[in-house]
């Protein structure tokens, strides 16, 4: 329960400073919209409202990894700039506990990219979302902001010892883009970047989404979505403890 | 001497010492991964679209990418100076400002240029883009004055930077209307009217449009006046963004504001 509270008051802090921020804020808004405009615009000459929609789904899961991606591999070192380091991980509660609420809050800025880029393509566009099945679509959303939430813990964890991961964390963005079938199917890549896809959640949280709101069966990838969400969690907290008594047996926590 | 001092010494040592960029750990996955994946991920949607071909977007992206070093390095002449607290003692001193700016921007322009020429050479590799061996020369060209035409819109940048505090998310504003006005992924036959009047304004638009006919097979005689054209706006843009500096400059001296901005 005490776990639960922790991670509640935290998601709700740093979401909090993330909506004051220009860069997280509206730039978490504003960057998405520019590809998404170029997509827009490369689907409608297809002239198939279908590709169309399909695109505006696709685009609008981009900005939830977009917010995710930079922010979370810099999260630890953004916290080293304020001087809290040391404070959060001295605290007595797991650390995983205070980290998982930072990238959660980053993930969940994205749903402002979301609805964005759906408004964006509603009316500058003409592409209408008609949702098949809205309960599925009100449960994908979530579950997608969660998965991708917990592989920004991860990715946040596993770069902690990389001074200047910021700029990994901006290189990625256009690859989950590409191997997680935002913009394009996944049938279109050689063979060996499938099971890379498959084990990443954006690709079944996009998946879950475009089924909800398309017509389809959303429950596998929802699950599927969950289901990473646990073992990123799983994993970043075990290497939570691992690097943490690394970094105070060498003295590099402030220093790394 | 001074002058040329300050251009050429001043011009590199902010360079190095301002961005850090000599560290493969950002050089890397900033200048080297990001804009393959860039065209990776646009000649995908564009083999799902069947809009243009893969040698459209290799070229249209690569000369894009040039504009990340030219806005960003050249925001942070600025909000890096602010950041290290040295932007007063700079602009304090009597060095003539034409120096002092425009030297900070020559390393900037080879920057650009070199992550255009990457990522033009790895992206055709990739996608099995073959461009002709007597294009490549040009294109070399092309790829330079692209750069520095957007080093230009760098200095308009830079400017703004005096007055606005986040340079990076201006940055990441003129990069993301680059990508969609300037015909990058989308040829501006495709894009409406007033977007496409607006990109015959703007840097890269007819840098891409000259390296695509190169790269097709023309030769440089009948890109010229694309290739003069990509110049000229360069030229304008460095001459607008010097004098929006001064005036910048000038303004935040009589407000107290260049250290707040």
């Amino acid at each position: 329960m005490k776990a639960l509270r922790l991670v509640a008051i935290g998601w709700v802090f740093q979401l909090k400073m993330l909506s004051r921020s220009a860069f997280d804020g509206l730039l978490g808004i504003l960057w998405p919209l520019f590809f998404a405009t170029t997509a827009f615009f490369m689907f409608r000459t297809s002239h198939d409202p279908r590709a169309l929609l399909y695109a505006a789904l696709g685009s609008s899961v981009m900005g939830i990894w977009s917010s995710t991606s930079v922010a979370a591999s810099s999260a630890l070192q953004r916290e080293r700039w304020y001087g809290t380091l040391e404070a959060i991980v001295g605290t007595p509660a797991h650390f995983s506990l205070v980290l998982i609420p930072i990238t959660l809050a980053m993930s969940t800025v994205g749903i402002y990219s979301m609805a964005a880029t759906l408004l964006w393509g509603r009316f500058l566009f003409g592409i209408g979302v008609h949702i098949v099945h809205p309960l599925l679509f009100a449960v994908a959303v979530p579950a997608t902001v969660l998965a991708i939430g917990l592989l920004g813990f991860l990715l946040s964890v596993t770069v902690v010892r990389y001074r200047t991961a910021w700029a990994l964390g901006n290189a990625l963005e256009y690859p989950v883009w590409l191997v997680c079938g935002f913009l394009v199917p996944l049938s279109l890549f050689p063979g060996w970047v499938r099971p890379i896809s498959w084990a990443l959640a954006p690709t079944w949280g996009v998946r879950a989404i475009r089924q909800a709101a398309l017509g389809g069966a959303p429950q596998i990838p929802v699950a599927a979505c969950i289901g990473l969400a646990a073992l990123y969690g799983i994993a970043g907290a075990l290497l939570v403890d691992t690097v943490l008594r690394s970094a105070r047996k060498s003295a590099t926590l402030s220093l790394t | 001497m001074t002058s040329l001092r300050i251009f050429f010494v001043g011009g590199l040592t902010s360079y190095r010492a301002l961005f850090n960029w000599l560290t493969p750990w950002i050089l890397i996955p900033s200048f080297l991964i990001a804009p393959l994946f860039q065209i990776l991920l646009f000649a995908y949607i564009g083999r799902t679209t069947h809009l243009e071909s893969d040698r459209f977007y290799v070229i249209g992206n690569a000369l894009q990418y040039a504009a990340v070093p030219c806005l960003f390095a050249m925001g942070n002449t600025i909000g890096g100076e602010r950041y290290q607290h040295t932007l007063s003692l700079v602009l304090t001193t009597p060095a003539g400002r034409l120096p002092l700016f425009i030297g900070r921007s020559l390393p900037v322009i080879a920057n650009g240029f070199v992550v255009s020429a990457f990522a033009l050479v790895t992206g055709s590799a990739l996608l099995g883009v073959h461009v002709p061996l007597s294009a490549v020369a040009p294109l070399v060209l092309v790829a330079a004055v692209t750069a520095f035409s957007c080093t230009g819109l760098g200095l308009c940048n830079a400017a703004l930077g005096l007055r606005v505090r986040e340079t990076a998310v201006t940055s990441n504003i003129i990069f993301g209307l680059l990508l969609v006005f300037c015909g990058v992924n989308v040829p501006l036959s495709s894009l409406p009217a007033w977007m496409s009047t607006i990109a015959e304004g703007l840097p890269l638009t007819h840098g891409i449009a000259a390296g695509r006919r190169l790269a097709g097979g023309a030769d440089l005689g009948s890109v010229a006046g694309l290739v003069g054209a990509e110049l000229l706006i360069g030229c304008i843009y460095l001459v607008a963004g010097y004098a929006l500096l001064r005036l910048m400059e000038v303004e935040g001296r009589r407000r107290g504001t260049l250290e707040i901005a």
